[in-house]
């Protein structure tokens, strides 16, 4: 187990080498920074003061080395827009999204494990269909409109919930909902598919043969081998959410990254942009991490193998 | 619930069993109205092609035939003296494992890949014994050892994935056998293994049913097979048993022409032949059965009458009968005890 834990490590910090070549590569490739902030306006020595000023006018890879130094010690530049270290800006902004994320996901596990499961065991029931038709629904509303028809309902039409802003708990149902939401349909159709072919195995049959409750087989016996697949899933919809949060907290004003990369990018604040990236990215390389480790935990096959 | 007379010594008694599939096409008659019993530490054989409904038999004993398309729709299944038709799910837990219990084909498949097999041991136990850990752990241990696994202490930890198939067979047997039932199901237990540790797995069952006279029913296609393993046959043929008695009886006077095709079908070490001996054809499809015997299509020896009425059950001996119109009085066609076992080459 350790040496598996030590591996996919390693295979990790290949993958975020990558990532930050890209990155880099992304950003100089737009076009040059310099002609974003100043104007036709500015004398050449001004330009050249700057370039020289950021390391502009250095070869590539030289920059390419400096902005890795920079990352390692912590140091993320400063933000054009806010004048300010985008560092402080970032891990001010990053719990709320991270909140509203985890919501998201919260939401997302608690209604569709137990409707995938439920789906399953009663197959082509008047249950099954509904929570086929629940799925259908988000999966086909993006994300945005899901979020103003909450809006319009809940806010506007019932006033149980206010429309945006960040406070309690009120404040987080609906975007927590609409970001979770869209990925519900895809985790419970494959909790119920591997459900099915986990519930017509021979290890079931014979724990029926045991004599064990239905409740004990279908939540002990069988959700866990059928998790395997969903749980692969899982990594990938934390990408959908933090790319979904990036709309929601739009939506919602939710005062988190995604809004702050929006601003960020409106005003063409490309240092900014390129940190928020690399965090999206790194944030996913870790959580495809956990996912394997977890993986190894549930099915042992994987751990020994 | 009906008083039913059964003789001290029968542990199992079935009568006219009835298990239809309802698909949406048609009705599969997957087990149409077989009856027979078991004795306390007998083993009773059950023969039959592949399909003809000898595994439906097995789960229709502890009422875990597929839901919801499958269904027990006629006869009773008397065990220990009370029809176990009529209990409630709640109640066949209590039957399932403690009084009947069965051991499934492979063991590839029917441990549980995510649990140590301690675990899934201790589970079955956890049933009928609520104790503390440590006393669960030592029955645990004891009931790997009764099954020849060795160091069973340290096997309790392992995986499903790192235990051979005897092994595993050994495992599964070990937990069918956990709450000591009076009666256990093998399903072809060891056509999943190598041949060298089928014989082993054989002999391990017949030890425990000397010691602890279980009483055995053993589902297989292999007339080699029976012949080590049962003191009594019943040989099935789409849905039904055609003939059924005692070991000796149904090898040296098989008396249906099915029962005949069988045995012959087993190559003899004595005899060369150029050509092994099949019966030519197909079972019918259990949701189309014929009117009448429904090996009649595929019997030497059939006349008009064969394809008409199902044929009534004749006696032969103590505990000897067979479905077949050859062996009326009034029968005209080929007589029956001519048929001669067909050897060497044939045609």
């Amino acid at each position: 187990m350790q040496r598996f834990i030590i591996l996919r490590l390693l295979q990790g910090l290949l993958a975020v080498f990558a990532i930050s070549l890209i990155v880099f590569s992304l950003s100089r490739v737009a076009g040059d920074p310099l002609a974003a902030i100043l104007d036709d306006e500015s004398g050449k020595e001004q330009i050249e003061l700057l370039r020289a000023q950021w390391g502009l006018d250095e070869p590539l890879h030289v920059q390419y080395f400096t902005y890795m130094r920079r990352l390692l010690t912590g140091d993320l530049g400063t933000s054009f827009k806010w004048d300010r270290p985008v560092a402080e800006l970032i891990l001010e902004r990053l719990p709320a999204t991270l909140q509203l994320s985890a919501f998201a996901l919260l939401v997302t596990g608690v209604i569709a494990f137990p409707v995938g499961v439920i789906s399953a065991v009663k197959k082509d029931s008047w249950f099954d269909t509904g929570g086929k038709m629940f799925a259908i629904l988000g999966q086909s509303a993006p994300t945005f409109a899901v979020g103003l028809i909450l809006m319009w309902i809940f806010a506007v039409q019932l006033g149980w919930l206010p429309t945006s802003g960040k406070g309690g708990v009120k404040h987080m149902l609906m975007p927590g909902f609409a970001l979770g939401y869209y990925n519900v349909a895809a985790i419970m159709r494959l909790t119920r598919s591997s459900m099915l072919d986990v519930l017509d195995t021979e290890y079931v049959k014979l724990a029926r043969i045991k004599g064990i409750p239905e409740w004990r087989i279908v939540w002990k016996h069988c959700f866990r081998n059928a998790l395997i697949g969903p749980l692969t899933y899982f990594s990938l919809i934390f990408a959908i959410v933090i790319t979904g949060s990036v709309v929601i907290e739009t939506v919602f004003a939710w005062p988190g990254l995604g809004l702050m990369v929006i601003e960020a990018i409106n005003s063409k604040d490309h240092i900014t942009v390129q940190a928020v990236v690399m965090l999206f990215a790194l944030l996913y390389v870790a959580v495809n991490i956990v996912t394997d480790i977890t993986y190894a935990y549930v099915d042992p096959r994987i751990r020994y193998g | 619930m009906t008083a039913v007379q059964t003789a001290t010594d029968t542990i199992l008694e079935v009568n006219d069993l009835k298990t239809y599939i309802f698909t949406r096409a048609a009705v599969v008659k997957a087990v149409d109205g077989i009856s027979f019993n078991l004795r306390k530490g007998e083993t009773l054989g059950i023969v039959g092609e592949s399909g003809c409904g000898k595994t439906m038999t097995a789960l229709s004993l502890l009422r875990l035939v597929p839901k919801p398309a499958g269904r027990i729709v006629e006869g009773e299944i008397v065990l220990n003296g009370d029809d176990i038709l009529q209990k409630s799910e709640d109640e066949m837990r209590d039957v399932r494992g403690r009084r009947i219990s069965m051991i499934l084909q492979d063991p590839q498949t029917s441990l549980n890949p995510v649990f140590t097999i301690g675990n899934q041991l201790r589970e079955a136990l956890g049933i009928a014994h609520k104790e503390n850990k440590s006393s669960m752990l030592s029955r645990a241990v004891d009931a790997l050892r009764k099954v020849n696994v060795a160091a069973p202490e340290r096997r309790l930890d392992d995986y499903p994935h790192q235990m051979s198939g005897g092994m595993k067979q050994r495992v599964v047997g070990a937990i069918a056998m956990s709450c000591e039932p009076g009666v256990i199901i093998a399903d072809e237990p060891t056509t999943a293994l190598d041949v060298t540790i089928q014989l082993q797995y054989l002999r391990l069952l017949k030890e425990i049913q000397a010691e602890t006279g279980l009483a055995i029913i053993f589902i297989t296609h292999d007339f080699g097979v029976v012949a080590r393993m049962c003191d009594r046959v019943a040989v099935m043929y789409a849905g039904r048993i055609i003939e059924q008695g005692d070991v000796r009886d149904i090898f040296s006077r098989p008396a249906h022409p099915y029962t005949q095709a069988l045995i012959n079908s087993v190559p003899k070490l004595e005899q060369s032949v150029d050509r092994l001996y099949s019966i030519d054809g197909q079972p019918p499809l259990l949701s189309n059965l014929p009117e009448g015997c429904r090996f009649a299509p595929r019997c030497p020896y059939v006349a008009d009458k064969c394809y008409e009425t199902y044929p009534t059950t004749y006696h032969l001996a103590e505990g000897h009968h067979a479905d077949c119109w050859a062996l009326d009085a009034d029968w005209d066609g080929t007589p029956i005890e001519e048929f001669i076992p067909p050897t060497g080459s044939a045609g």
